[in-house]
């Protein structure tokens, strides 16, 4: 079976202009996690969306479901983790309540604040992720990147051909993402920002889905300012 | 939910634009294949007047269009149900003026954006249901409801003796007529005229094929299709006046941009009708897609189709309308974006 994970645990504390979770800020008439909520659902691969709420926001989120007409759809909200991997185990111990646990089952993760994200690069995931079992959607890098270990002096400018910048979804066979994190070290776990990364220090390989650069996260005052203008009519060309 | 919009902005030059597309409105639909109109080619090439382009961009393009319904809170479709999309939306219902005649009412890639778009809203009543017909000719719905829609209105109006036909043109709207014609007058002659050999080859369906220039002193019809268009239009309707038989009708269905000399003085003497035929509504979409239930009928229709490679990217655009401009017929393409 498929599943599509729509993260929210986050309370927003980079956007300093609310004390409500940057998530449920509107974009145009609704709030984003909405948008990107009605677009999983576009997908008609997936057999449930669970979504991963912070508990504080658990009900508020419910109601919002109800408001949009949503609450009769193949939705489930679970209680998000910590961090980012805590939600997605949350998730998956919610789907494997449910439904179940089956060595095929694929889920495809997604940040609630991306939602410019599109039905061809869902699709694309779930492709990649039954075939390869793991794969992360990227866009090849514009800016240079520039590393620095001290945070004060450049430590080395990598070669930017073999950059890309990560977005989601991250999509993942069920089992081997279970099997894999298993495998860490509490301090593995403890340096893990991404989940793409508990593939990637057992050495096993993820698949590159070509993303959006239209994809954006919706983190800071900016991002959420470009994301209205974008929403309410504005145009990029490329 | 932010919708992707790929429009036209500049002859050449597309855009993407976001919009919020509402669920609960309209039925939300994601094309599955597109296939390009000369019409749409027009645009995207800049062939047309300055200030219509002015007027008319930006726009997305596209009318020919078969997708999948993701959402339909009006209980009509069920989701996942795979539909033809009609690019007529009409604002009133009338007695006497057809839908797609009314000049009130909105028609995709023309006065309103066309189905360029990761997901199209569009009201359920402008959706016809399609099973058991591959996506390929599905797609091409359109275009033989434009065909069908011009067989129809010869049939109400042309005189009764339908025993030949002539059908004017070697490309992809003389075929899709001729497609029309035999299956609705199975009874009737068709000969077809055109300039290129091997265009007209395709049409293996006719009863006779003329090239234009070498037609027979003693040629005649009862009625006739134009499906030129363009510059040689003036030329295909100054030899249909000339063949035709008296009372006879001839349905003028090809566009052109400049304006066309008629011969009056025989058009009076034989006392002919003509009748412009343009689009199609509802009821002609039904009949296509009631034609293609016919294994013979896709066929035909699949043998004047290339299909390219599926579109992902916003390249791939650029790709097909130039694919299209090196295909003797229609363009058809997967839509993945």
């Amino acid at each position: 079976m498929i599943f599509g994970a729509v993260l929210a645990g986050g309370f927003g504390t980079r956007m300093h202009i609310s004390s409500m979770p940057k998530q449920f800020l509107p974009l145009d008439d609704k709030p984003i996690i909405i948008h990107t909520i009605e677009k999983m659902l576009t997908c008609s691969k997936f057999d449930a969306v669970f979504v991963g709420i912070n508990p504080t926001w658990a009900s508020y989120m419910n109601d919002l479901l109800d408001n949009y007409d949503l609450s009769e759809e193949n939705i489930k909200v679970v209680i998000g983790g910590e961090n980012r991997n805590d939600t997605i185990f949350n998730i998956i111990a919610g789907i494997e309540e449910e439904y179940g646990e089956n060595d095929e089952n694929i889920i495809v993760t997604h940040d609630a604040v991306r939602p410019f994200v599109t039905l061809r690069i869902i699709e694309d995931n779930i492709e990649a992720a039954l075939k390869y079992g793991a794969c992360d959607t990227v866009v090849p890098a514009t800016d240079t990147i520039v590393v620095s270990h001290k945070n004060d002096i450049i430590s080395d400018i990598p070669n930017r051909i073999y950059m890309y910048q990560g977005q989601t979804p991250q999509s993942f066979n069920i089992k081997k993402l279970k099997e894999l994190y298993a495998r860490l070290s509490d301090s593995q776990k403890l340096v893990l920002t991404d989940a793409c990364n508990i593939f990637v220090m057992n050495n096993e390989e993820v698949k590159l889905v070509q993303g959006e650069v239209s994809n954006i996260k919706i983190t800071t005052v900016n991002d959420y300012n470009i994301a209205q203008y974008l929403a309410t009519g504005g145009a990029e060309s490329d | 939910m932010i919708n992707y919009v790929y429009r036209l902005v500049s002859p050449q030059f597309i855009s993407i634009d976001y919009s919020n597309i509402n669920v609960s409105n309209n039925a939300i639909v994601r094309p599955l294949y597109m296939s390009i109109c000369h019409a749409d080619q027009r645009y995207f090439l800049g062939a047309r007047n300055s200030d219509i382009l002015s007027e008319k961009l930006p726009m997305a393009l596209i009318h020919e269009c078969c997708g999948e319904v993701v959402a339909d809170r009006s209980g009509t479709f069920k989701r996942g149900q795979k539909v033809v999309l009609i690019p007529n939306i009409p604002a009133k219902p009338s007695d006497y003026i057809l839908e797609n005649y009314d000049e009130c009412s909105h028609f995709a890639s023309s006065n309103c954006d066309g189905f360029m778009r990761e997901f199209v809203d569009i009201p359920a009543d402008r959706l016809l249901p399609y099973d058991k017909i591959p996506p390929q000719n599905a797609v091409l719905s359109e275009y033989l409801s434009v065909a069908v829609h011009s067989v129809t209105r010869l049939s109400k109006y042309a005189h009764e003796c339908r025993d030949n036909i002539a059908v004017w043109g070697d490309g992809s709207l003389a075929y899709v007529v001729c497609c029309a014609l035999r299956e609705l007058m199975p009874k009737a002659k068709i000969t077809v005229i055109g300039k290129n050999l091997r265009k007209l080859s395709r049409f293996s369906f006719a009863h006779k094929t003329y090239l234009n220039n070498s037609l027979p002193k003693n040629f005649h019809f009862d009625h006739a299709f134009e499906c030129v268009g363009g510059e040689f239009s003036g030329e295909a309707i100054e030899d249909i006046i000339k063949h035709i038989k008296p009372q006879g009708t001839v349905m003028l269905m090809g566009v052109s941009e400049n304006k066309i000399p008629v011969n009056t003085r025989q058009l009076l003497e034989k006392g002919l009708m003509l009748i412009g035929s343009s689009r199609s509504g509802k009821e002609d979409f039904a009949t296509a897609l009631n034609l293609m239930q016919s294994v013979r009928v896709r066929r035909r229709l699949g043998s004047i189709v290339y299909e390219d490679a599926p579109v992902r990217c916003l390249d791939d655009i650029y790709r097909v309308f130039s694919t299209d401009l090196n295909t003797p017929f229609k363009t058809i393409f997967e839509w993945k974006l």
